[in-house]
């Protein structure tokens, strides 16, 4: 996106710094996820390399880096969606809330509950509208109407989709549009009250107008999510993300606050991919 | 430079440039298209013309016909057809042709009478049947022995004494004859229902004293209790009979006095006489509802006189139950062995080499599941089942024969790689997005299955349904092998316990066809019925489509495929 040349960064960062509850260092943070050397092998070939890193809770961490370079790798062991890829082995640990995940005794389905992902083609189901926020719910073994009546509708407002559609709830969901259908597929995520949200691109086939509803949407969600974020868009990393992570061939190159990371960043690689040199 | 580029090619002529044109194959491939689509409708038109025209009816000519050198004789026949034969032809049959003409025009008549003539067709040369007349008042009674009877109405009568005759005969004769025809319907239903019932429970009373008597089980007071059933059956029946006997002394009452074209006059009980019209009398509004009322006898009534006269509900209905049960059978298994193989196995060597055979088996001819279904359902499974559960029954099989039920898996068997390939095309094409979307909510592989592939791939398990009933209905040879019979006693579904008889024979339209065409008695007669039963096997492939297809549309509709 970034074409120019300049060596700063052309992204408006003023908004990192407005909110008051901003810690200005990891340390002072909640940590929802640890990523302990982390390595992760599509048969022979090596993925992910030694990847360190602490998620903070309620915060928005971005993952960018150019194509290839492992950052939705990343994104997808946070819930062992990898699992379903044939050949891929992981070592090390991914730790929620001091929990390995790839522990022996975890039941996939109940960390995917707790770690909800959206992706980067909105999929809704080819169900009502309301059948698609009721999906989680439905396999939780919820069937109170009056209870999946409220959720759907929580979830709905949550995802700022409830004013668009509370009039047809029982249409097909893909008779929305895309930008709408992304939101869904967020309120279908959220509806099962996850801690972490997993986005993977989740704008990248929209237009700019449902591009700005998202974004918009993320930093609502943020004070009751834990959100990690991967994007190809730096200036979106900037507006939305607290944290960002910079990935390259595998490898987690720097890892930090947004602010400084964009502003100041510490290694020659991500400067040269954030002002555009490469990537 | 300036030199403009030449953007329009370079120039050709002649054949050549037509040919890169892709013109010819617009025509090539047109052409293809119109020319099965001509070759299916002239299929269908033939056969709804030549086997709907059979019900209408057809003029009644009185005239005299004299071969050269023989007497006249007076004929009283049904025009049915007119071709024109070459000389050699029918002077090969031995007919005394003479002079110069080449061409002759033969006409078919039906002169009925079967039990006077000997034979219900006749073939005339057009020439030699002079004097023709349509005699208004010629008659022609179908009866329900001996084909139809053509001539004049003499007299009704009631207990052999006349009750009318002349002009008013033919009036009194319908009146008498809808009140036969009343009775039939009350004998019928009697004989059938009532009675037929009462035989069934004696039977289920003889099977269950035998069935005691081997397992050294009948006391004394279990063979009263049978006997007590047996006495009030028998009972039931004797009052049925006296009914019976009531009814039948009902409709023996009224005779009809018909006079031939020879002369003679024949005495026919109305309790043998189906209908009785007058083709010539008829105007255009007459005519339609005579012919109404034969299509609705075809479609409805049971055969009679070797499958050459009546209808061919059995056969419908047999049909119809068949690719049901068949239905029912071949989808689950279908889809459960789909979804193993899609879903489940590990896509390797062997998984290929089994998706080759299944789709291999499609290519397998269908008299060779028709032996497979004899030797593997019908005697060994059948036989073990009647060795199990009815010895009783034994030495006649129950399941150890051809039926209904066998026939069904044999099909089902026949079908099955159509329904697996449909199938498995229909998982495969279900976007990877949506299986991920399900498992990220906290799904397993099965709630997946159920909750969101199942569903998506619903329309390609129809589809396969579509084939495979195209495929089973239209089949004849397995079924000659596994229970399909040319006349069938009762239908497989009537209101004894347990309603649904699946170890019964059965009729079927195509088994029919082949009968009427090849196995009848009568050629002539049964000629028409081939096209006419020909085209409702047809009709009734399409609706058991059609009704699938709506069925998949519906599914298509709701599961409409992601845009992208």
């Amino acid at each position: 996106m970034n074409d120019s040349a300049t060596p700063s960064p052309s992204v408006d960062l003023s908004h990192l710094r407005s909110g008051s509850d901003a810690a200005q260092s990891m340390a002072e943070e909640d940590i929802a996820l640890q990523v302990k050397a982390l390595n992760l092998y599509y048969g022979d070939k090596r993925a992910l390399q030694d990847v360190q890193m602490d998620i903070a809770s309620k915060r928005v961490t971005a993952f960018i880096g150019p194509s290839g370079c492992g950052k939705s790798t990343l994104l997808r062991c946070f819930n062992r969606m990898n699992d379903l890829v044939d050949g891929v082995t992981i070592q090390g640990k991914l730790e929620l809330h001091g929990k390995n995940i790839y522990d022996k005794d975890v039941d996939v389905a109940t960390l995917r509950r707790r770690v909800g992902m959206v992706f980067q083609k909105p999929n809704p189901f080819p169900k009502s509208i309301y059948e698609n926020v009721a999906y989680g719910l439905r396999l939780g073994g919820v069937n109170k109407k009056r209870v999946l009546d409220e959720t759907v509708e929580w979830a709905l407002k949550g995802a700022a989709l409830w004013e668009e559609v509370k009039d047809r709830l029982h249409e097909n969901a893909l008779g929305l549009s895309g930008g709408q259908q992304q939101r869904l597929v967020i309120a279908r995520a959220i509806a099962v009250k996850p801690e972490v949200l997993l986005l993977d691109e989740p704008a990248s086939a929209l237009d700019p107008i449902s591009t700005l509803k998202i974004e918009e949407l993320i930093n609502d969600l943020k004070r009751d999510y834990t959100i990690v974020i991967v994007t190809h868009n730096m200036q979106q990393a900037a507006r939305v993300s607290d944290y960002t992570a910079f990935m390259y061939l595998g490898e987690l190159i720097e890892f930090g606050r947004t602010d400084t990371l964009f502003t100041n960043p510490e290694k020659k690689q991500t400067e040269d991919y954030i002002t555009g040199r490469y990537g | 430079m300036s030199e403009m580029p030449n953007l329009r090619g370079q120039e050709q002529h002649g054949f050549k440039a037509w040919w890169k044109s892709g013109d010819p194959w617009i025509w090539i491939t047109g052409g293809g298209v119109a020319i099965s689509v001509l070759l299916v409708a002239g299929l269908l038109l033939l056969i709804a013309a030549r086997g709907l025209a059979h019900f209408w009816p057809a003029p009644i000519v009185g005239a005299s016909y004299q071969a050269p050198g023989s007497s006249p004789m007076p004929v009283l026949a049904a025009l049915r057809s007119e071709e024109t034969v070459s000389r050699a032809r029918l002077e090969s049959a031995g007919l005394p042709v003479r002079g110069d003409q080449q061409l002759y025009d033969r006409l078919l008549l039906k002169v009925g009478n079967r039990d006077l003539y000997g034979s219900d067709f006749r073939y005339v040369i057009s020439d030699w049947l002079t004097q023709r007349s349509y005699p208004e008042d010629a008659t022609v009674f179908e009866r329900l022995e001996w084909g139809n009877l053509i001539g004049y109405l003499v007299a009704v009568k009631q207990q052999g004494n006349v009750v009318a005759d002349g002009p008013q005969a033919w009036e009194v004769f319908q009146e008498r004859q809808e009140r036969a025809n009343q009775l039939r319907d009350d004998i019928e239903h009697l004989e059938k229902v009532e009675i037929g019932r009462i035989n069934y429970g004696l039977e289920q009373q003889r099977l269950k004293q035998r069935r005691l008597e081997l397992e050294n089980a009948l006391t004394a007071e279990r063979q009263a209790e049978i006997d007590a059933r047996i006495a009030e059956l028998n009972a039931d029946y004797r009052v049925l009979e006296d009914e019976l006997v009531a009814l039948y002394g009902e409709i023996n009452r009224d005779s009809v006095v018909v006079e031939v074209v020879t002369g003679e006059q024949i005495n026919v009980p109305l309790a043998k006489v189906v209908r009785g019209y007058r083709p010539n009398a008829m105007g255009l509004f007459g005519k339609l509802r005579f012919y109404g009322a034969k299509v609705w006898e075809f479609v409805s009534e049971e055969p009679r006189e070797a499958n050459t006269e009546g209808g061919i509900f059995p056969a419908i209905f047999g049909t119809v139950m068949m690719v049901l049960l068949m239905s029912v059978f071949v989808t689950p298994f279908g889809v459960v062995a789909a979804l193993y193989l899609r879903e489940y196995a590990k896509q390797g060597f062997v998984t290929r080499t089994i998706r080759v055979a299944v789709n291999n088996l499609a290519g397998v001819p269908s008299i060779v599941y028709g032996v497979f279904g004899l030797g593997f359902f019908v005697y060994f499974l059948g036989g073990s089942i009647d060795a199990l559960f009815y010895p009783e029954a034994l030495p006649s099989p129950t399941f150890g024969t051809g039926g209904l039920l066998w026939a069904s898996l044999t099909l089902a068997i026949l079908t099955l790689p159509v329904v697996i390939v449909a199938t498995e095309e229909g998982l495969a094409r279900i976007p990877r997005s949506i299986r991920e979307a399900s498992l990220a909510l906290g799904a397993t592989r099965a709630e997946t299955l159920w909750r969101v592939v199942l569903p998506m791939s619903s329309p390609a398990m129809m589809t396969g349904l579509i084939l495979a009933v195209a495929r089973a209905a239209g089949e004849v040879a397995p079924l000659m092998l596994v229970g399909v019979v040319k006349l069938a006693p009762s239908l497989p579904l009537d209101g004894n316990f347990p309603y649904l008889h699946l170890d019964r024979k059965f009729m079927h339209l195509g088994f029919h066809i082949y009968d009427v065409g090849f196995q009848s008695p009568n050629v002539e007669a049964a000629r028409p019925l081939v096209y006419a039963t020909a085209l409702l096997l047809v009709l009734v492939i399409i609706t058991l489509n059609l009704f699938a297809v709506r069925v998949r549309n519906r599914l298509r509709e709701k599961y409409r495929a992601l845009e992208h």
